[in-house]
């Protein structure tokens, strides 16, 4: 393949914006924001993807899910990188991804909580529970409560709706 | 100032932080998966298994780390599964057994209230590579504090019953709290390098916190002084020997094995 063949970035970036994440397959990896970075070094393409838990068992399956795509796209020379710094956080999902978690039943993380240090003030005080409202993804009432703090995945907590009794999942703000 | 990586004995101090730091989240995420498809209750059962996950994932980022640091080409799993019980570095309360659910939870509070404080020092690090998994860690165990400590003061203010258990396993475990604040010549070479804090440092901190939760819990904290301690020299009790037994069984007996 001659370098004047070569896919742009982008034409990557728009693959990638196809792939499931595997546990959540209503949001694609790029949504997820843990794509970190899309580039050739020379004729190699380097992908560079960030954890999202340390102990993600997905974190494998989504490293095959990337090169099984990118090679279907006649990609051959590939690397895949990790990068743990800056760390993944939640104020990445994309706007899109929200709106795609919400309507999948799964209330999306309240948006800038990560980066506005809300999470460590409430770890801080230790006791007195959640500074965070978190709206039903069924019914949109704010009366919700926290049933436990990890759901079905990591990333998730268990919450119920006391107006239309439904239990959800909450994707927690990291 | 010379980076403390740069001399032998600099790269043996951090050696043995980096292999301390991951033992305490390998056993203690061990121990904490014993519970899976035991506990009290589903959700319960849910949330110590994703703690137990997190904790190994921050354990392959720090005996992956103390692999590279090293330089003899051992990996994480082989930290892991192929050292012997005298070249474990953690501390004995992460190795106390699982006990009523009382006690792990206990175990867990106290444990994740230093973990906490350890982090956000360790954010700082002199060393990026400490500082990242920091970083990274942190979010997590913000999490499995705010769950131990509102479940400590739940159990604790809670029946009767429940809160006998609560203080039995205060009582029980305080007496290894101490060792998490002992030092020794690395810890001191780490703290002069500005890679790790003092355990010492990180002692008023710890002391604040747990005497704010377990008093809102109900809880007297017990008056003796008394350290249980060894760990960080591998000096163990007997029950990190079972515990090695079940985890490094399928590698010992099928050396390489993988699925």
């Amino acid at each position: 393949m001659g370098a004047l063949t070569l896919p742009s970035t982008d034409e990557v970036w728009g693959w990638l914006s196809k792939v499931p994440d595997p546990e959540i397959p209503v949001i694609s990896l790029t949504d997820l924001g843990i794509v970190r970075d899309v580039a050739w070094e020379g004729d190699t393409l380097v992908v560079t993807v960030t954890p999202t838990y340390s102990g993600c068992p997905a974190t494998t399956v989504i490293n095959l899910d990337i090169e099984q795509a990118l090679r279907d796209h006649g990609i051959e020379k590939l690397r895949l990188e990790r990068r743990l710094s800056p760390p993944w956080t939640t104020d990445w999902i994309s706007p899109e991804g929200r709106d795609k978690l919400r309507a999948y039943g799964i209330a999306p993380p309240i948006d800038g909580t990560a980066a506005d240090g809300r999470l460590m003030a409430r770890v801080n005080s230790l006791v007195g529970g959640s500074n965070l409202t978190i709206p039903c993804p069924r019914c949109g009432s704010s009366d919700t409560e926290k049933i436990s703090q990890f759901g079905s995945t990591p990333c998730k907590a268990s919450y119920r709706c006391k107006a239309c009794l439904e239990p959800f999942d909450y994707f927690k703000c990291i | 100032m010379a980076a403390l990586a740069d001399t032998a004995a600099g790269r043996a101090a951090l050696l043995e932080f980096l292999l301390r730091t991951g033992d305490n989240t390998l056993i203690l995420g061990h121990r904490v998966s014993e519970w899976c498809g035991h506990s009290p209750v589903l959700e319960e059962d849910i949330a110590l298994a994703n703690t137990a996950l997190d904790l190994i994932g921050q354990t392959q980022l720090w005996l992956g780390l103390a692999g590279e640091v090293e330089g003899q080409g051992r990996t994480a799993d082989n930290l892991a599964y192929l050292r012997d019980a005298a070249e474990f570095r953690n501390v004995l309360l992460v190795e106390r057994p699982n006990g009523d659910f009382g006690q792990t939870l206990m175990r867990q509070f106290l444990f994740d209230a230093w973990h906490f404080e350890l982090l956000k020092a360790l954010q700082g690090s002199t060393d990026p590579r400490v500082a990242e998994i920091a970083a990274k860690a942190i979010k997590e165990v913000s999490y499995h504090l705010e769950r131990s400590a509102d479940l400590v003061v739940r159990l604790g203010d809670g029946t009767a019953e429940s809160h006998r258990r609560m203080q039995n396993a205060l009582d029980e475990l305080w007496s290894y709290t101490g060792e998490l604040f002992v030092g020794d010549d690395a810890d001191e070479a780490l703290a002069d390098a500005g890679v790790a804090p003092s355990p010492a440092s990180l002692k008023p901190a710890w002391d604040a916190a747990v005497a704010r939760v377990l008093g809102e819990a109900t809880l007297a904290i017990p008056s003796s002084g008394y350290v249980h301690k060894g760990g960080k020299r591998g000096v163990h009790t007997e029950h990190l020997g079972y515990i090695l037994a079940e985890m490094q069984f399928l590698q010992r007996a099928y050396p390489g094995a993988t699925w």
